[in-house]
């Protein structure tokens, strides 16, 4: 069946230019090698081809794509006036510079000279204030459309300004998400044209995407001439044919899928940067009771669960919050709720329990990890009596179900940020946030969240305020909090330059073959 | 024509050996495994057939045999609920169509006609899709897919019968339709009906391994042949034994009932 | 003449229920193209949008109609996901199931009849047996297991092919060829296996007629008897069942495609239902439905020319 396996990124890759650190990038040893070389060799063509587990099917229309596989792709073709560069932080991309006003009301963005589009059309003012506007009425991300309606821009000369009404520390990752496309071209959809170092050539349905290296790049071109995407809705699929040396990159591998490599690959280790948890509907009985969160979490051995589903691999997390957010992260709330069996059977006796219950966690079915997650956590909780049953559903039943109508006891998903802002982990478990999918009502929760809102409060109390929200999430154990998931690539070995991002794209321009 | 008379032959005889076989493990499955389905051992992940672990152990280190016990379980009790549901439902309206005939004889028939002719793994998603994944609902889809067939054939068998001069002399005697029906014509159309009901059961077995494979079968709490022939497609390479073991069992279910309606089949037509 | 116009009325009137049915069947089932398409951060009044641009605001009945009367123009609408026609899809993706279809036809007919014929003249018990066994295992195998295996033994094994590894018809139409003769083997195994057995039984009971038997004691050779008179007898039966299977090996490519992950018109079927992309399931139901109904129809034809001894009822 279908393997999006961005099930789980809810949220679209808007970044800001706050935070830094991506996911750890450790080399590891190529796997054992066998006699069977990956197909594409250094010369005589200087092309790739990648392996990803979708298709582009919801739109190659920059302001109508959803699908976090279609953006890792389409981030090759589109830029802004900014774009986020491997740090987090946002580099100059249409604009030749990023001025903001010292009461951070004004951002002042000359245009860069020379900016061509993928048609040959030269880039001009009027385009950047036609991308603005479309974006503003057509884009599907709701809260950028709701960033861009309190912008006002203008243009003068070759200089685009944006006045806001009131100050938006998270302004600059909205930008960016504002890809500058040729003013009153309407075929987006089926040949999008942008101003990024790739340019899109041509696709066929379930087989491949094709992208061009943009010989009129502003900036420092691709090195690859060419990138061919190959489409594999099954990730055996995917697996088997890397194993056969038909492709030079695939990411988004698991544990178990690196250690059956046989083919002399270079494995890349980073992390997905989203929050697993088995979520739990705070609102439906006995989750409602604080007791049975709690003893739910001891009941779990998640370093035990790691170990079955990869290995180990990935990083333990004990809030909704991680690691790639360094300064909010806080390692210590992952030992709050040690493996302790007995701990949790009392706890359970207490809320009135003491026989178990059952209960039914829903898995998106088309997200490995999450449902191996899920198998696993489901045949820890027998231990205390606990039964759950695991039930698997697609990803849009999962999105109006249990997403949309929070119809549901318990589900195994990740959540990540559409931003690297704090706020975008943590204002979805304010009581009344309509994404509360867990129906999360905690008023302490509420006070110290709004506290951290204070434009007054300096740097240092704002992330207090934040930590503060991180505790106590762990506190009332609002969810069964598990791991941010490990993430692998397997890279031709000839090819260097792959770059982990803090956010779900493959930056292509950066890849080269080793001279 | 030389009329052979012999009622056993050796298919009937290996299919039954076989599938008694079968049985007997589902039986034992029941009641008794190696080790727990469902426990999982981090530090026995993959191994290969051993005398400890017989089929070897899977990705999560569970003990291939004991889930393989517990799919055939899972798989022979849906494929049973399966064929009973859609036998009777299948015969009952077959048998009237094929007795009465008329108007609603010819509706259905032309609605049997167009249900077969979408593929079956396509309605099975469909149901599946409006009824949710799971256990009963596998076995609502399968039942609704299989009663054409079964009321095909019965209709055929009815409607040949009710020309015959046993029926029409009962018919005249005043017995009364039920009876002429389920006592009189129903026991002669046995001959065909039950390799038809052998066939049926693989094909119940066939096609929730499909369901399960496609992914809207079992779900994955509960061991399933189907579910665990999809899981072990990822390590076909690495721990080859996880999708052969499983694999060899779901055609070992088969092959008994198959070799049995075929030794069937042979018995009658001699 | 008559029954043959009976028949063509039931034909179509199957046809027009298997239109309905592919077109119901969609609607009530609960995957939502908007949901799909829009994501989780659409907002209300978007999708309301996006419903209305779509047609979906419409009743049922009125787009059932449309939907049908497009459908007699030749034209299918228009994708939800891909944003084009879904004909040109559909011409895209139907040349290379019609090709593994075709493959796995030929397979079948190349290995059943001769295999069929040996195992009909088969003349010891043993060997029968042992035929006949060997068919019983290969009719047991599920499809997708036997693609499995396919795949183990010839590509990861054997290494005679990259499973995964396939090649568009548009850049080389032997290098896909190459690839679709395994899914192709997978697709006609059991399909010769059952051809097999029919034509050795088929056979057996033409031999055993008592012309044949007259003939044998006048002296004609049993060869000459075999291919002369029983095998073009025993080949009516067969001839429907081929027809009736070229119709089941389009459906069963469906599986296969997943397995060896052809990109064909199963593979689409299968992503166009996950995503609610209706206007795509329902033109594929509705051309794999109405090549079921047209082959068995073509089969009862064929059957009822190649045999003048069936009437058609």
């Amino acid at each position: 069946m279908k393997h999006r396996s961005l099930a789980i990124f809810l949220a679209a890759a808007i970044l800001t230019c706050s935070l830094c650190a991506c996911g750890g990038t450790t080399p590891e040893t190529p796997a054992s090698s066998d006699e069977i070389v990956p197909s594409s060799p250094a010369a005589p063509a200087n092309e790739i081809t990648v392996g990803i587990a979708q298709d582009l099917d919801d739109s190659l229309d920059p302001y109508q794509m959803t699908a976090a596989g279609t953006r890792e792709v389409m981030f090759n073709v589109f830029e802004g006036l900014v774009k986020p560069d491997s740090d987090g932080n946002f580099v100059c991309a249409v604009a030749s510079d990023a001025r903001i006003s010292d009461d951070g009301l004004t951002y002042t963005f000359p245009l860069r000279e020379g900016v061509v589009f993928h048609n040959g059309a030269p880039c001009t003012a009027d385009d950047v204030l036609y991308s603005f506007e479309t974006c503003a009425a057509t884009s599907v991300t709701s809260a950028l459309v709701t960033a861009l309606s309190a912008a006002h821009v203008s243009a003068e000369g070759n200089t685009v300004t944006v006045t806001l009404d009131a100050p938006n520390p998270d302004f600059l990752s909205y930008v960016a998400s504002v890809y500058i496309v040729p003013k009153d071209y309407a075929g987006q959809a089926a040949q999008p044209v942008g101003t990024g170092p790739f340019k899109y050539v041509s696709r066929s349905v379930q087989e491949n995407v094709i992208l061009e290296k943009n010989g009129d790049y502003y900036g420092t071109p691709a090195s690859l001439d060419r990138v061919t995407y190959r489409i594999f809705e099954d990730n055996n699929a995917l697996f088997t044919a890397l194993n056969g040396g038909a492709l030079d990159l695939v990411a988004h591998l698991t544990v178990d899928q690196v250690n059956n490599l046989t083919n002399g690959y270079t494995v890349l280790e980073g992390t997905m940067n989203l929050v697993q948890a088995l979520y739990l509907n705070n609102a439906v009985a006995p989750f409602d009771d604080q007791l049975v969160r709690q003893a739910l979490c001891y009941a779990v051995d998640v370093p035990a669960m790691m170990e079955l589903t990869a290995a180990g691999h990935g990083v333990r997390v004990g809030s909704s919050m991680y690691p790639a957010f360094g300064k909010y992260f806080d390692a210590s709330l992952a030992d709050a709720y040690p493996h302790d069996v007995e701990k949790a059977k009392e706890l359970l006796a207490q809320a009135g329990y003491a026989d178990g219950f059952s209960f039914t966690i829903i898995a998106p079915s088309n997200y490995a990890p999450h449902v191996d997650a899920a198998t696993v956590l489901a045949e820890q909780l027998k231990e205390v009596g606990v039964t759950a049953e695991v039930q698997l559903v697609d990803w849009n039943t999962w999105v109006s179900d249990v997403y949309g109508n929070r119809n549901f006891e318990a589900t195994v998903c990740g959540f990540d940020a559409s931003s690297l802002t704090a706020s975008a982990m943590l204002a979805r478990w304010v009581s009344d946030n309509g994404k509360n999918m867990i129906n999360y009502n905690n008023p302490a929760y509420d006070e110290a969240y709004a506290k951290a809102q204070d434009p007054s409060l300096s740097e240092a109390e704002q992330t207090e305020q934040y930590m503060e929200c991180l505790r106590l999430l762990s506190e009332t154990a609002a969810n069964v909090y598990t791991q941010d998931l490990a993430d692998f690539v397997a890279i031709n070995p000839a090819l260097e330059g792959f770059t982990f991002y803090p956010l779900y794209v493959i930056d292509m321009s950066l890849l080269h073959f080793a001279a | 024509m030389k009329k052979k008379t012999t009622g056993i032959n050796s298919f009937l005889i290996s299919g039954a050996v076989l599938s008694a076989l079968m049985l007997g493990l589902i039986l034992l499955g029941l009641v008794w495994t190696p080790y727990s389905p469902t426990a999982m051992d981090g530090a026995a992940k993959f191994q290969p057939p051993s005398p400890a672990h017989l089929l070897g152990t899977d990705n999560f280190g569970r003990d291939i045999f004991s889930r393989v016990l517990q799919g055939a379980d899972a798989t022979f009790l849906i494929a049973l609920c399966v064929v009973a549901v859609s036998c009777t439902l299948g015969v009952l309206l077959g048998s009237l169509c094929g007795y009465y005939g008329g108007l609603a004889d010819l509706i259905l028939t032309r609605i049997c006609d167009s249900i077969t002719a979408f593929p079956a793994v396509l309605l099975a998603l469909v149901i599946v899709s409006l009824t949710g994944r799971g256990k009963a609902n596998v076995i609502f889809a399968l039942s609704l897919l299989f009663i054409p067939s079964f009321a095909r054939l019965t209709r055929g068998e009815f409607a040949r019968c009710r020309e015959l001069n046993y029926v029409k002399s009962a018919r005249l005697m005043g017995v009364s339709t039920g009876r002429i029906l389920f006592r009189h014509i129903l026991p002669n159309t046995l001959p065909v009906l039950l390799p038809a009901v052998t066939i049926g059961f693989n094909n119940a077995i066939l096609s929730e391994a499909s369901m399960s494979f496609l992914g809207i079968g079992v779900q994955p709490t509960e061991a399933s042949l189907g579910l665990m022939l999809s899981d072990s497609q990822t390590y076909l390479q690495s721990a080859p034994w996880y999708a052969l073991c499983t694999g060899g069992a779901v055609v070992l279910l088969i092959l008994g009932f198959s070799l049995l309606s075929e030794g069937l089949q042979r018995r009658k037509d001699g | 003449m008559k029954q043959l116009i009976k028949k063509t009325l039931a034909l179509i009137i199957t046809l027009f229920i298997v239109s309905l049915l592919a077109f119901l069947a969609f609607q009530i089932i609960p995957e939502d193209p908007v949901t799909h398409l829009l994501g989780t951060e659409a907002t209300p009044e978007a999708a309301a949008a996006l419903r209305a641009q779509l047609g979906l605001d419409r009743p049922a009945l009125v787009r059932y109609f449309s939907w049908l009367a497009g459908v007699l123009r030749g034209n299918f609408g228009e994708s939800y996901s891909y944003h084009m026609p879904v004909r040109d899809m559909l011409a895209d993706k139907l040349p290379l199931t019609g090709l593994l279809t075709g493959l796995s036809f030929l397979f079948t007919l190349l290995l059943s009849i001769p295999l069929g014929v040996l195992a009909g003249s088969l003349r010891s018990r043993l060997l029968d047996n042992l035929f006949a066994a060997l068919d019983q295992i290969l009719m047991s195998v599920p499809p997708f297991f036997e693609g499995m295996l396919v795949c183990w033994l010839f590509g990861l094994v054997l290494r005679l092919f990259t499973p995964g590894d396939y090649v568009s018809y548009k850049d080389s139409w032997s290098g896909c060829i190459a690839y679709l003769i395994f899914p192709a083997f997978s697709i006609a195994l059991p399909r010769v296996a059952m051809t097999v057995k029919l034509l050795r039984g088929a056979i057996r009971q033409e031999m055993g007629q008592d012309y044949i038997r007259t003939s044998r004691s006048r002296g004609a050779g049993r060869a000459w008897l075999l291919f002369r008179h029983a095998l073009p007898n025993a080949l009516i039966p067969v001839i429907t069942f081929m027809a009736v299977s070229l119709a089941e090996i389009m459906t069963a490519s469906i599986v296969i495609e997943q397995v060896f992950t052809v990109p064909g018109v199963g593979r689409l079927l299968l992503a166009s239902i996950s995503n609610g992309d209706f206007p795509v399931v329902q033109a594929i139901v509705l051309i794999l439905a109405a090549w079921i109904v047209l082959v068995n129809f073509a089969a009862d034809l064929l059957y009822a020319l190649a045999d003048p001894r069936v009437r058609l009822d």
